[in-house]
């Protein structure tokens, strides 16, 4: 039965990423088509457009990974057939297994079980996801120089200097996270969340932590290799970058890859800063409002409460992701390197400072 | 135990791959799988924080840069052959004086599998590191963070382009 419980809690953590991979593909084709104020994706249509409405997303649910799958795999001349083939799992597989530790719940109750809803609870849990986050880039690298292209092999030297250059201010933005919490446990960081500040604010860490959040969220952006940090792509001079070479179901893998990480970078800033699954003022036993004011909700709808929570703020961040993707234009390289060490690495550094200052002084986590 | 043969049986090969490959691209990478089965290795030997430093540092950031080094000398794959006699020697040299360690460090301490003994509450957990790295071996802790300084100091200065006279 235990076996059984940490099979289905990682099936659903590994579900979560799966589908929210083709909702965000979706979301992104009409959501930069509403930024910029086109019609998108409208060609796939259901029953040949006998219905009145377009099920744009079905559509792509369906059609998108059908065509991708069908397309012709072209492995260039002179290629490194076993590294080009090698590339896209390991640019996806260290992602895939990242998400398996971010809480989507507190506990579930059930049958006599208590249930910890979270795919591995390990309690290292941000060391680990650096360090597999780290282990990302050799996909990029190695597709870039596998391809035997020029086009590729820049985008990949460009792909890992990016993410080596921006992991170290990402890892110490962490650092004062972890500073002001005292665990690496992301479980425990989402439940030492469930406070009140002032008995009627809940006390999310962007409260104790606005630096971090904003140091974090950039860098995390810079790992995902997307707009406005897109260089390892950059379309109008690379082609399509590291995976220019690639084609069918492999570039889509590295597709995947792309907003797996976006879904990574959005679960981890919901959980280390807005609260993880926590509802506000919601509790075990029901909702405690400021006041006094006591509302029951029976044990398994908190949980649904809090799994929807979840989900609700991982979409958001999601959302915000792709919002800036299409708002902003590309940096410049030099303009990358000079945000990446002269701006956030000092930041976070004086960020983790004055925490442990903060930590030291006033003995725990609040700054208020 | 059984995990431990399982994973020399996949790191041997993948550590003889990194110096007997002639494509320096595999070795590098042949590299970075050996160091992840070792950080396996630690996991299984209950060293969680040295296990994912061990893929964060050495796996994550030094072997890519070595890639990078690679790719952008644009090494070729070695012929056989290649490669100076004098060096070779001073190969098999190293090699005899690893094993030679090797042989002491096992008639030193006899028996060191003491997996039957418990473990000390704590072990090998953050909190238990920081705070004998903070105690016992500050001063050792400390020296190092200078030697990496000068390190970065002596790769900024030899970085540097030369201008003027």
């Amino acid at each position: 039965m235990e076996v059984l419980i940490s099979l289905a809690k990682v099936i659903f953590a590994f579900v979560i990423v799966l589908q929210l991979t083709l909702v965000l593909l979706w979301v992104e084709r009409k959501g930069s088509a509403l930024i910029q104020d086109r019609v998108g994706a409208n060609r796939a249509n259901l029953f040949g457009g006998l219905l009145p409405f377009n099920l744009g997303i079905v559509n792509t649910w369906m059609a998108d990974p059908l065509k991708l799958f069908h397309k012709e795999d072209i492995v260039p001349a002179d290629a490194d057939r076993f590294l080009h083939w090698l590339a896209p799992w390991i640019a996806i597989f260290p992602l895939f297994v990242t998400f398996t530790v971010i809480p989507f719940g507190d506990v579930l109750i059930a049958g006599g079980y208590t249930i910890n809803l979270q795919g591995a609870d390990l309690n290292l849990g941000i060391l680990y996801v650096l360090a597999m986050l780290s282990m990302a880039v050799y996909g990029v690298i190695v597709g870039g120089w596998a391809s035997n292209s020029r086009y590729a092999f820049l985008g990949g030297v460009r792909g890992s200097a990016q993410m080596v250059s921006y992991e170290i201010a990402m890892g110490l933005s962490l650092v004062s996270v972890v500073l002001t919490f005292g665990t690496l446990d992301f479980q425990e960081i989402a439940r030492a969340q469930g406070d009140l500040l002032f008995g009627v604010f809940p006390a999310w860490g962007f409260f104790y932590q606005p630096l971090a959040l904003l140091i974090f969220f950039i860098a995390g952006m810079a790992e995902s290799k997307r707009a406005p940090f897109d260089l390892p792509e950059a379309e109008s001079e690379l082609v399509a970058g590291f995976y220019t070479e690639y084609s069918g179901s492999k570039q889509s893998v590295f597709m995947m890859a792309d907003f797996v990480e976006v879904a990574i970078v959005a679960g981890l800033v919901t959980t280390l800063f807005f609260g993880g699954w926590q509802v506000p003022w919601l509790y075990r036993d029901g909702f405690h409002f400021p006041g006094g004011f006591h509302v029951f909700v029976p044990s398994l709808l908190v949980t649904v409460l809090q799994v929807l929570s979840f989900l609700v703020k991982l979409f958001l961040f999601c959302w915000l992701q792709i919002l800036i993707r299409w708002s902003l234009p590309r940096l410049r390289y030099d303009q990358l390197m000079d945000l990446g060490w002269k701006r956030l690495l000092p930041l976070s550094l004086a960020n983790v400072a004055i925490t442990a200052v903060f930590v030291l002084l006033f003995d725990g986590k609040t700054v208020w | 135990m059984t995990l431990f043969w399982i994973l020399a049986c996949v790191t041997i090969p993948a550590a003889l791959t990194v110096i007997l490959h002639r494509n320096p691209v595999y070795s590098a990478l042949a590299l970075v799988f050996t160091l992840f089965q070792v950080a396996i290795m630690f996991v299984a030997l209950d060293a969680h924080l040295i296990a994912f430093l061990q893929i964060i540092i050495y796996a994550g950031a030094i072997v890519v840069l070595i890639l990078f080094a690679i790719m952008l000398l644009s090494l070729e794959p070695e012929e056989p052959g290649d490669g100076r006699s004098s060096l070779r020697a001073a190969g098999w040299g190293a090699a005899a004086l690893l094993g030679l360690e090797l042989v002491a460090i096992a008639a030193v301490f006899p028996d060191t599998p003491a997996a039957e003994k418990p473990l000390p509450e704590g072990y090998g957990s953050v909190a238990k590191i920081a705070e004998r790295l903070f105690t016992t071996h500050l001063l050792p802790f400390e020296l190092t963070s200078v030697l990496l300084l000068v390190a970065v100091v002596g790769a900024v200065v030899m970085a540097r382009r030369r201008t003027g006279p």
